[in-house]
């Protein structure tokens, strides 16, 4: 039994020719970014929710461009984190979102498996744009074209991952995503950030709490976002994990002469990364969020569109 | 989709033939070479735009620039229900603006596809004139579009299709009317 691609809501279940099919429809779109008049209208009609449960600004921007350009319209739902039972408010998310018909919904919430919740229950296509800590499926795929136009290949690079792991959707993204295309994994940070099981999301990874070891020989290092509201924690103040952790000039000359450096962003310059490194020749934060609606705009138009029949399909388990 | 050959409407020496004579008519019509620029549309408008351009090359001596142009965003169709096709790349490399463009494209049937071809054009800029040159004008066409170079003009039915094979795409230049079998 085939089935198409219906809803994005992770990494971990697609396969190396769905993630290069995006990937590679993602190209004529990052074209477009460069003309004069960006308006589509392939997806004219057709409204995209924009529903964030959590605070976001770059990405839910990024999505309603993406959106726009492509001519659809989009329903900006922003709710505070709700302190009602986190079943029972779902399930009014769930309502309220299909009495207003969409054609489709980009959904961030706190609660990982949100947006397969909503997916079981809608008929129409659903995005993952963050949920809890689960997956962030989009950044991953922005950050593997990031990768592949500045090396030509995304195959075998050795990755570091350097910050809260333990907390990072984006991470985990990440891993599921470069450890199909065989990268070698360092996740590197303070150790109640790291632990054992991280090792389990896929084969190989490595786990170090030194940086200077982490970096060694590394062709991209991604730099996760210092969480601030954790700081606060026994665990580690903000001196510490800028001694510690923080991608310095310095430590950067560990790395491969060529590395790339990747920030999902916001990044907050001076803690977890040094401005130098930010506005630096290796650091690819603006290309990201280029790619970004680029790689967004492939997925809306396909996904809102439907798949077409020459793209992969998932095998029904 | 089965279908049966009914005869070859352009043979290899043909198309060579067509498109010398095209190559020549378009620059005779275009008081020269200055400005001009064509622009392939995908798949196969793209080799024939080349090969125009070459032979451009060679008797003027002018390098005329060739831009590829993917029109599957500009697609009339893309709202009805069902898959949405792969989309592949426009590289235009040159600016559009004040342009003389010539659009090339092996068949002009109903005119759609041309119709979305200028309205990828005219988001890239504002070119001073646009024309159209193909290989085959089959007729029936559903928009007002003409073109102003055209290779061979043939009689169709709707059941009928032009299939234009191409060296660089297909591995062989032939033109063959073919018939849906029913």
């Amino acid at each position: 039994m085939v089935q198409r691609l219906t809803h994005l809501l992770g990494i971990e279940t697609l396969t190396r020719e769905q993630i290069t099919f995006f990937l590679d429809q993602a190209k004529p779109f990052q074209e477009f970014q460069r003309y004069p008049l960006k308006k589509l209208a392939t997806l004219r009609g057709k409204t995209v929710a924009l529903a964030f449960f959590e605070p976001s600004t770059r990405t839910r921007i990024s999505f309603g461009t993406a959106a726009a350009r492509l001519g659809a319209d989009t329903m900006a739902l922003q709710a505070e984190a709700s302190s009602l039972k986190k079943g029972e408010s779902l399930m009014d998310t769930v309502r309220t979102l299909e009495a207003m018909r969409p054609d489709s919904i980009v959904m961030r919430h706190s609660s990982s498996g949100a947006p397969a919740f909503v997916a079981e229950r809608l008929g129409v296509p659903v995005l993952n744009a963050g949920d809890g800590m689960h997956e962030h499926p989009t950044q991953a795929l922005l950050d593997a074209l990031t990768i592949r136009d500045r090396k030509e290949t995304l195959e075998g690079w050795n990755v570091t991952i350097l910050g809260d792991i333990l907390h990072s959707r984006v991470a985990r993204s990440n891993i599921y995503l470069l450890s199909k295309f065989g990268a070698r994994i360092t996740l590197c940070g303070p150790a109640p950030w790291l632990p054992r099981d991280v090792e389990s999301l896929a084969p190989g990874l490595r786990r170090s709490y030194c940086t200077e070891e982490a970096l060694e020989g590394a062709d991209v290092v991604m730099v996760l976002r210092v969480q601030t509201e954790r700081l606060h924690e026994p665990a580690l103040p903000a001196e510490e994990y800028i001694l510690e952790y923080q991608l310095t000039p310095k430590r950067l000359q560990i790395a491969r002469p060529d590395a790339l450096v990747l920030h999902p962003g916001p990044m907050i310059r001076g803690l977890e990364i040094d401005p130098a490194v930010a506005d630096g020749p290796q650091s690819c934060v603006l290309e990201q969020v280029t790619n970004g609606l680029a790689v967004r705009m492939a997925l809306l138009y396909h996904l809102v569109g439907g798949a077409a029949p020459e793209v992969p399909q998932t095998t029904k388990e | 989709m089965r279908v049966v050959e009914k005869r070859q409407l352009l043979s290899a020496e043909e198309i060579g033939r067509t498109l010398q004579r095209l190559a020549h008519e378009i620059v005779e019509k275009s008081g020269g070479t200055a400005n001009l620029a064509l622009i392939g549309v995908r798949r196969r408008g793209v080799p024939l735009a080349e090969r125009l351009a070459t032979t451009i090359g060679g008797f003027t001596h002018s390098q005329i620039p060739v831009g590829t142009l993917d029109i599957t965003l500009y697609r009339d169709d893309l709202s009805t229900i069902g898959p949405h096709p792969v989309v592949q790349s426009t590289e235009i490399d040159f600016p559009v603006d004040d342009r003389d463009l010539v659009i090339v494209d092996d068949v002009l049937y109903t005119g759609r596809t041309i119709r979305a071809a200028i309205n990828g054009l005219f988001d890239l800029g504002r070119p001073r004139r646009v024309r159209l040159c193909v290989l085959v004008d089959r007729g029936h066409r559903e928009l007002p579009i003409e073109a102003s170079f055209v290779g061979r003009t043939v009689q169709t039915t709707d059941n009928e299709l032009v299939e234009v094979r191409l060296k660089e795409t297909d591995g062989e230049d032939r033109v063959v009317l073919v018939e849906r079998a029913l």
